[in-house]
This record gives structure tokens, C-alpha cells and sequence, in this order.
């Protein structure tokens, strides 16, 4: 009889075990950092992408209105893909754009501006990647959204597409 | 063409022969018939030479760079060097798998004609459990990853194997391992098979016992491949990182050394036959749930194979049948495993034994716990946590110690019952030298912790007496007493390398140099050359070491073109006492190289502890087989 | 007598030496660095990796060291931006209360058999 029990008991945990994997396989093995929570903005200081002249973020983001931070570079081929949909939010003039240019040369930084259009309305350099890591990103491109009490309401990892695209207008509207 | 249709229709005959075996040995359990037996040593023969050729097919399919078939043409490419085609067989999912059944084939083949003093129902019975697992794999390859699927068009290049990949190491590090691996299912079997029988005793110890031995050296052998692989290819200087797909093969290695302790106690005195069954369940259920694990993508690693959630949720389903399978034979039929010599004594070999295995299965279950959790957790509560090296780090070391002390004091005991413990003043006088003796090597190479003292106090100790006894009995007992001393030197090299290796990693430029503990280390010059796949650049560092001794070191960067990987390969300069190791990358934007230079004591007695304790478990088959 | 005298010594040669060594900042660099997961490359921490990222977060770490940040303050900023999953060392929470506590456990009942079993054979 005590063997029976002991049977079902341990039937029944690696049961538990199988039931466990089985989901477990279809979780994505790989690890995207999403924002839990509002977060308050950082403060930094940073260089002028045009002017290399010292800025604190204090002075860059003092308006009372949203802001998209944008990281962008110009090796980032996704970085292209998004240009358009940037460019376009300029335009609906809701949203204040700031770009963080993301270990690059500023030949070709500035290049790909000329080409593409200038959606930013102030651009600061990242020349080693740490304001990235301050604000959370890790990689390019990646969008925050800030919105008027200066906390950042949504982290965007990978390019802006159609979709996130109307959220983001839903969001600032 | 003509070998992918031979290498596809092989396996399909040999998963015919299985079932042919299957219904053959089940209809002849009822009846003992000699000519039955026969007839299956043929049959099983033949299943494993239908798998040796469609094995060969494949590697065939490989030399000649037959793009059409799937498997060469995502793992090949006709500028690779013949050497790396041919490992390449089974450098991937698909092939690897072709491999561990040719193993598995031959080794049931092996085990039929070396069991001939068990009964035959006891043979049979392991021969019907091996089929089913063979089948099973038999399956898995077949339908989710025929190494002999084709494609259409047939392309004009092959997408080339993974430069880290293209290693002598590695290429025989697969097969070595998988010796070791599979074998595990025979131990599997068998013990299935002797406990349906009530066969568990000390004759059927001394049989399986070279199973064990067979599959504990290869293993021992593959994961030592692995690391000094690891040491030199990946460039980090280190050769363990607690990454998931080394502890999953560190984890069946545990749970046999657990066994091969085990078994003794079964073969001397008869006790402890229900814990050996089931460590010779767990160990190859270990074996099956690391493929599961490393090959169904759900843990991420740097040494990844192609993913596929299908291929996971195959295994995933055969390693659960295997699991219910094995757990109800047990329940059934344990009650023919009680064994009535019950005489247990504090301060003899068998709790000594067993004491052991309490170790060192904590040891196991700290690893499969830090290994698997964070897959339970996402799942059960969607949060996602790391486990790594500091984890294993703080659970482990601390237990390292006590047994550490015990195992210098175990293999002294006598069976059943020891007449002398009375040196016990002795031995703790013995210890507090040892605690001296570390103390002062760590105050002068490196920085002082408690535990790092004793641990090192306890290595030291363990050192001197299987040093003692190597001298003493080296006639008598003489696999185990070199197996202990290579496991002493072996802890002793790795706490002594962890606690005294010094590094800087810096950044510099041709004509720059900087000095590096007495040392000045100077970068001369860079030179670049074009190879058949890959590009090279080479760079020329002179190091002048305090005693005015001069080494030049190569380290080289390789820029492979298919596929574009770029590697790094250290230069290490091996002697007694340590290793030099100088490895450098490139640096984005201006002419900088990132440069790291360290110096690891007693590295080499690392990887030639661990070949002595191998060599000690070879000197026990060679006996056993003897005999 | 002879042992208390042996023992004194013993005692005596470990105080002769200061406990504790001068804190190097690189040893504590390393260590912070050994136990940050790369998320670029998600097996390796970013004292193994060489990918972009692990190269900012190296300057990041140096940069609050400098600041006068401890290793813990440190810890929990980059938790708070990149979540738990990125200290390879996890902390003694409720998530973790079972990874650090079932290996204990099983240890403690592994030695209660071994135990019950040398006892009641004894008899």
C-alpha cells in the first residue's frame, strides 16, 4: 500500500515536471528587457551631435511636452526602416523628437541625415554607448517615450513599424 | 545522389529490424529456445550495420559536397579543408544524432556477445528495452531531423560549418562523449532487466560494473575535450563557465561517479541494490534530459544548436515515456530487491561509500536545480532570473571542504568494520600543517579569504594522503588510489589556478607596451595573410618577464568568410608551473586591439589530473576485463 | 601540554599576518563584470563577451564606480533598467526563496537517511 502512495506521489511531480518543459518550449529562449514599470528620466550630460558642446538633459527635455528619444546610428539598416515613420510624427508637431547617435562617425551620421531628412529636433552623441545603458537600451534602434511629467511611459526595442507607429499617436493624442 | 536514398532507406530497415527483434525476444521470453538467440545475434548485427551505412553515406555525402542534401549544404562549403568535412558529419543537430545511433546500435551488439554468464531472460529483457530506446531515436531522426532530407534547386554552395567549430578537438570531442553517453542506456537497461528477474546482487555488480567503467571514462575523457577546448578556442582564459550545456554533461558524469561507488558496496557486500538501480535509472534519464535540453532550444547557451520546438517536444515526449516506464518496473518489482544483510557500521567503507554519494549527489541536485529553475519560473510565474557561476560557486565550495576531508579519510576504512581509528590526534595535527601551508602560499601569491584558506587546506590535505597511499599501495589497489590522487590534484589545481591567476585586459596599439607585474608586455607588430576560408591577422607581442626571459606570443584573429564569423586564438605558452595566455580582438574604429594577458598556475595539471583519473578507471576495466 | 603549546604557535603565525588585503578596484571591476549576463550575447557575462554592448556596460560600470557607487547600488540600477535577469548571481527573494533553498533540503534529507539507516542497522 505505502508503495502505491509512493508511486502517485512521484507519478504525479514528474507529471508536474513534463506539464512544466511543455510550456517552457514554447517561451522564446531568448531574453528582450521590457519596461515593468514607469520609470522616472535620467539625468546625463551629453555632447551636441552639431555643436560638440556640453548639454545636460535638464536643458534638452524643458518644455512642458511629449518627447520621443530615439537611438539610432548610421551602420543600422532597421535604423532606415524606421526613418519614414519618425519623419512623419514630426510632422503631426505633437511629439518633440531627440535623437541619440549611437557610436557612430559623424561623416556618416551626418550623410544619412542629408539623405533621409532630419526628423530630430535636437541630437546628442553616444560615442561609447554609457547613455544608452543609462537609459536602459541596449541596442539600435530603440525608441522611449516620454511624456509630460517626465517619466518614460514605453520602450520601443527594434524598429517603429505601421502598428507601434498608431499606438504611439494614440499615446500622444 | 544514389547515398542519400541508401543513408534514408538504411535507417528505415533498421527500424524494421527493431520491431522484428522486439516481437522476437517478447515471443521468446515464454519459451527458452537456443536458436531464437541466435538468430537475434544476427539480427542485431545487422540493425547495426544498416546504421553504419547510411552513416557513411552521410559522411560520403559530406566529401563530396553533395549540396542537394539539406544537412551538407547548411553545414558545409567546398572550401573547408577535407579533415572538417568529414568531422562535420556530425558537427550538427542531424548528424550528431546519426552518431549517438551508431553507438547505440553498436553497443547493444557489444553487450550481447560480452553478456553470455547472465540468463537469457535477463539478456532478453535488456535487449527489448535497448530496442526501444533505439527506436525511439530511430523516430526522433526520421521524422523531425532525417540528415537525408533534400533540397530543391540544388544550390551551388553549401552555407559552411561554424568556424569555432572547425577544431581537431571537436571533432572528436562529439564522438567521445556520446561513447560515454550512450553506454549509460545500457547500464539502463540492464538494470531494468535484472531487477525484473531479481537478479540485482553482487555477480550481477561485477558484470555491469564494466559498463560503468566504460561509459565513466569516456565520459570523463569528453568533458575534459570540451574544456580544453573551451580554454583555448573561445578566448576567455577560462575552461568551466557554468554555462547550461556543460553542466547538462556534467550532470550524468555525477550521478555514475555516484554509481561506480555504489556498485562496489553492491558487489562486496550485497547491500544498497535498490539506490543502485535507481542512480542507473537517473544517470541515463540525465543523459536523455540533456539532449532534450541542449537540443530543443529551451535554455540559451553559448553553444547552440539549431532549435526546433518540434524536435523538443519529441524528446521531451520519449523522455517521459522512458521516465513512467522505468518508475512502474521499479514499484512492481521492488520487492524483490530486499536484501537481507543488514550490517552497517559507522567507521567502515560501505558508509564511507555512501557518505560519498550523499556529496555528491548534492552536488548533482545543485546543478540540475540552478540548471532547469529559471525555465520553472518563467513558466509558473513569468519572470525571468539568470543563474550562473556565482550561484554554483556559493552552493558548491562551501560543501567542497568537508568533503574533501572525507574522502582522504574513506578508502582507508576496512569493510564492515575498522579495528584502528585510533590516529585521530594525528590527523587533525596533520591538518593544521595543511592549513599552515595554504595559508602562507595564499598570503604570498593572493589575497586572503577564510574559505579559500581551508578549502585549499583541505585540497592540500586530501593531496598528501592519496599522495601517501599512491606510494604505500600502489600494488594493491592501484585504479582507485591513482583515480583519487588525479581527483586531489585535480581540485588542488583548480582552487590553486582560481585563487592565484592574475590578467589585464587593456587596450593597445602596434608600438605601444605596458608593464604587467614585472613583466613588460610589448606590441611589435601586425601582420595580415588570406588562407583558403578565412582571413588572418596576426599579432606579435614580446613579454620580458622579470628573470630577462623573452616570449614572443602569436595571438591571431581570423575573419572567416562562410559563414562571416570572426574568432579569436589565444597563444598560450604551457609549462610546469603555469600558463601564459595572450588573446586579442579587434577593437571598432582606429587601430586599437583589445589585449588580455593572464597568467593561470598549474594550468596543465588540470587537464593531466584529469587523464589520470581516467587512466585510473581504465586499469580497473583492463583488470576487471581480464579476469 | 605539548598540543596547547602547538596550538599557540599555530595561533600566533595567523595573527603575524594582517586578515585582510588592500582592495584593488580592478579585482572589484572583475567581479562586477563576471557577474553581469551580456544581452547581446546571452550566454556569455559581459567580462567573456566582446559585443558593443558588454563594451558600454564595462565604461558604465567603471563610471559608478568612480562615482563612489557601491557594488550592490550598482547591482540594483541595472536591475532597474534591465530587470533581475541580468545578474548571473540571483538575489535571495521570494522568486529565488526555492532555487536556493530545495539544494539545502535536499542535502539536509540525504544526510537524515543516511542517518536513520546507520542507526537503525546499528541495532
Amino acid at each position: 500500500m505505502k508503495n502505491k502512495y509512493f508511486l502517485i506521489i512521484i507519478g504525479s511531480f514528474f507529471f508536474f515536471c513534463f506539464i512544466v518543459f511543455f510550456k517552457g518550449l514554447k517561451n522564446p529562449s531568448i531574453y528582450i528587457p521590457e519596461l515593468q514599470k514607469e520609470k522616472s528620466f535620467p539625468e546625463f550630460k551629453a555632447k551636441d551631435f552639431y555643436s560638440d558642446k556640453k548639454i545636460s538633459s535638464v536643458d534638452i527635455f524643458n518644455d512642458n511636452n511629449f518627447y520621443l528619444i530615439n537611438i539610432w546610428s548610421s551602420w543600422c539598416i532597421p535604423c532606415r526602416l524606421e526613418h519614414n515613420y519618425l519623419i512623419k510624427l514630426k510632422k503631426q508637431n505633437l511629439i518633440k523628437l531627440v535623437g541619440i547617435n549611437y557610436k557612430d562617425n559623424f561623416e556618416n551620421a551626418k550623410k544619412f541625415l542629408d539623405e533621409l531628412e532630419n526628423p530630430y529636433s535636437k541630437i546628442i552623441k553616444d560615442k561609447n554607448g554609457t547613455i544608452s545603458i543609462e537609459l536602459g537600451a541596449y541596442g539600435v534602434p530603440e525608441t522611449f517615450i516620454i511624456d509630460k511629467r517626465k517619466k518614460i511611459i514605453k520602450k520601443i526595442t527594434g524598429p517603429i513599424n505601421e502598428k507601434i507607429y498608431n499606438e504611439i499617436l494614440l499615446i500622444i493624442k | 545522389m544514389i547515398f542519400n536514398y541508401i543513408g534514408n532507406y538504411s535507417l528505415i530497415i533498421s527500424v524494421i529490424i527493431s520491431l522484428i527483434i522486439i516481437f522476437l525476444s517478447i515471443s521468446s521470453l515464454q519459451k527458452i529456445n537456443i536458436q531464437i538467440k541466435i538468430n537475434l545475434n544476427k539480427l542485431i548485427f545487422f540493425q547495426f550495420f544498416f546504421v553504419l551505412v547510411s552513416f557513411f553515406s552521410l559522411i560520403i555525402l559530406f566529401i563530396l559536397s553533395e549540396f542537394a542534401n539539406i544537412t551538407v549544404f547548411n553545414n558545409s562549403h567546398t572550401t573547408k579543408p577535407l579533415f572538417y568535412k568529414i568531422s562535420g558529419t556530425w558537427g550538427n543537430h542531424e548528424g550528431s544524432l546519426l552518431l549517438w545511433l551508431l553507438i547505440l546500435t553498436f553497443f547493444i551488439f557489444l553487450y550481447f556477445l560480452n553478456s553470455k554468464s547472465r540468463s537469457i531472460k535477463e539478456r532478453l529483457l535488456t535487449l527489448i528495452f535497448q530496442e526501444v530506446i533505439i527506436i525511439g531515436f530511430l523516430i526522433f531522426l526520421l521524422k523531425t531531423s532525417n540528415p537525408f532530407n533534400q533540397v530543391f534547386p540544388i544550390p551551388e554552395q553549401g552555407l559552411g560549418l561554424n568556424p569555432i567549430l572547425q577544431d581537431p578537438i571537436l571533432a572528436i570531442h562529439p564522438p567521445v562523449l556520446y561513447l560515454g553517453y550512450v553506454s549509460t542506456s545500457i547500464i539502463f537497461s540492464s538494470s531494468l532487466g535484472a531487477l525484473i528477474q531479481g537478479n540485482v546482487n553482487s555477480l550481477w555488480a561485477k558484470h555491469i560494473k564494466k559498463w560503468i567503467l566504460i561509459s565513466w571514462i569516456f565520459l570523463t575523457i569528453g568533458i575534459l575535450l570540451g574544456s580544453i577546448w573551451a580554454y583555448y578556442e573561445l578566448g576567455w582564459g577560462g575552461f568551466w563557465f557554468w554555462d547550461p550545456v556543460e553542466n547538462i554533461s556534467l550532470m550524468p558524469w555525477l550521478s555514475l561517479t555516484a554509481l561506480l561507488h555504489c556498485i562496489l558496496v553492491l558487489e562486496k557486500r550485497s547491500l544498497l541494490s535498490s539506490w543502485t538501480i535507481v542512480l542507473s535509472i537517473s544517470t541515463f534519464t540525465l543523459s536523455v534530459c540533456g539532449t532534450f535540453l541542449v537540443r530543443s532550444g529551451i535554455l540559451n547557451s553559448v553553444h547552440t544548436f539549431a532549435n526546433d520546438p518540434e524536435r523538443g517536444l519529441f524528446i521531451l515526449i520519449f523522455l517521459f515515456i522512458l521516465v513512467f516506464l522505468s518508475l512502474v518496473i521499479y514499484f512492481l518489482y521492488e520487492e524483490k530487491l530486499k536484501s537481507n544483510n543488514n550490517n552497517f557500521n559507522l567507521f567502515s567503507k560501505e558508509s564511507s561509500i555512501l557518505i560519498n554519494n550523499w556529496f555528491v549527489m548534492y552536488f548533482l541536485s545543485v546543478i540540475l536545480i540552478g540548471t532547469i529553475y529559471p525555465i520553472f519560473l518563467e513558466v509558473l510565474s513569468s519572470q525571468k532570473i539568470s543563474v550562473g557561476p556565482p550561484f554554483f560557486n556559493k552552493l558548491i565550495i562551501p560543501f567542497l571542504i568537508p568533503f574533501l576531508i572525507f574522502m582522504s579519510i574513506g578508502p582507508n576504512l576496512d569493510w564492515i568494520k575498522n579495528k584502528n581509528f585510533r590516529k585521530k590526534i594525528q590527523l587533525i595535527i596533520f591538518f593544521i600543517l595543511n592549513l599552515i601551508l595554504s595559508f602562507t602560499i595564499i598570503k604570498i601569491f593572493g589575497k586572503i579569504t577564510l574559505t579559500s584558506t581551508i578549502l585549499l587546506a583541505a585540497s592540500f590535505y586530501l593531496f598528501f594522503v592519496t599522495f601517501k597511499d599512491l606510494i604505500k599501495k600502489s600494488f594493491k589497489n592501484n585504479s582507485q588510489v591513482i583515480s583519487h590522487f588525479g581527483f586531489s590534484l585535480l581540485i588542488l589545481s583548480i582552487i590553486m589556478n582560481s585563487i592565484l591567476s592574475k590578467e589585464i585586459v587593456t587596450n593597445l596599439k602596434v608600438g605601444e607596451q605596458i608593464n604587467f607585474l614585472e613583466n613588460t608586455i610589448s606590441f611589435k607588430k601586425i601582420e595580415s595573410s588570406s588562407e583558403s576560408n578565412f582571413k588572418s591577422l596576426v599579432g606579435y607581442f614580446e613579454i620580458d618577464s622579470k628573470n630577462n626571459k623573452k616570449f614572443l606570443f602569436k595571438p591571431e584573429i581570423r575573419i572567416y568568410n562562410q559563414p562571416k564569423v570572426i574568432t579569436s586564438e589565444a597563444d598560450i605558452k604551457t609549462n610546469f608551473f603555469k600558463d601564459r595566455f595572450l588573446v586579442i580582438n579587434l577593437v571598432k574604429g582606429g587601430n586599437y586591439f583589445n589585449v588580455r594577458y593572464q597568467e593561470k598556475p598549474l594550468m596543465i595539471w588540470i587537464w593531466l589530473s584529469t587523464i589520470l583519473i581516467a587512466i585510473g578507471g581504465s586499469i580497473n576495466f583492463l583488470k576487471r576485463y581480464e579476469k | 601540554m605539548k598540543l596547547i603549546k602547538f596550538l599557540l604557535i599555530i595561533f600566533l603565525y595567523f595573527f603575524s599576518f594582517a586578515l585582510f588585503a588592500d582592495e584593488k578596484n580592478t579585482a572589484l571591476e572583475n567581479k562586477i563584470f563576471k557577474n553581469l549576463r551580456c544581452i547581446i550575447c546571452q550566454g556569455q557575462s559581459i567580462y567573456d563577451s566582446q559585443s558593443d554592448f558588454a563594451e558600454s556596460m564595462k565604461l558604465v560600470v567603471k563610471q559608478k564606480l568612480d562615482l563612489g557607487m557601491s557594488e550592490q547600488d550598482i547591482y540594483n540600477f541595472l536591475k532597474d533598467q534591465y530587470g533581475e535577469w541580468i545578474l548571473y548571481d540571483p538575489e535571495f527573494n521570494t522568486k529565488t526563496y526555492f532555487l536556493w533553498s530545495i539544494p539545502i533540503l535536499i542535502f539536509l534529507l540525504g544526510g537524515a537517511i543516511i542517518l536513520r539507516k546507520l542507526a537503525v542497522l546499528k541495532k
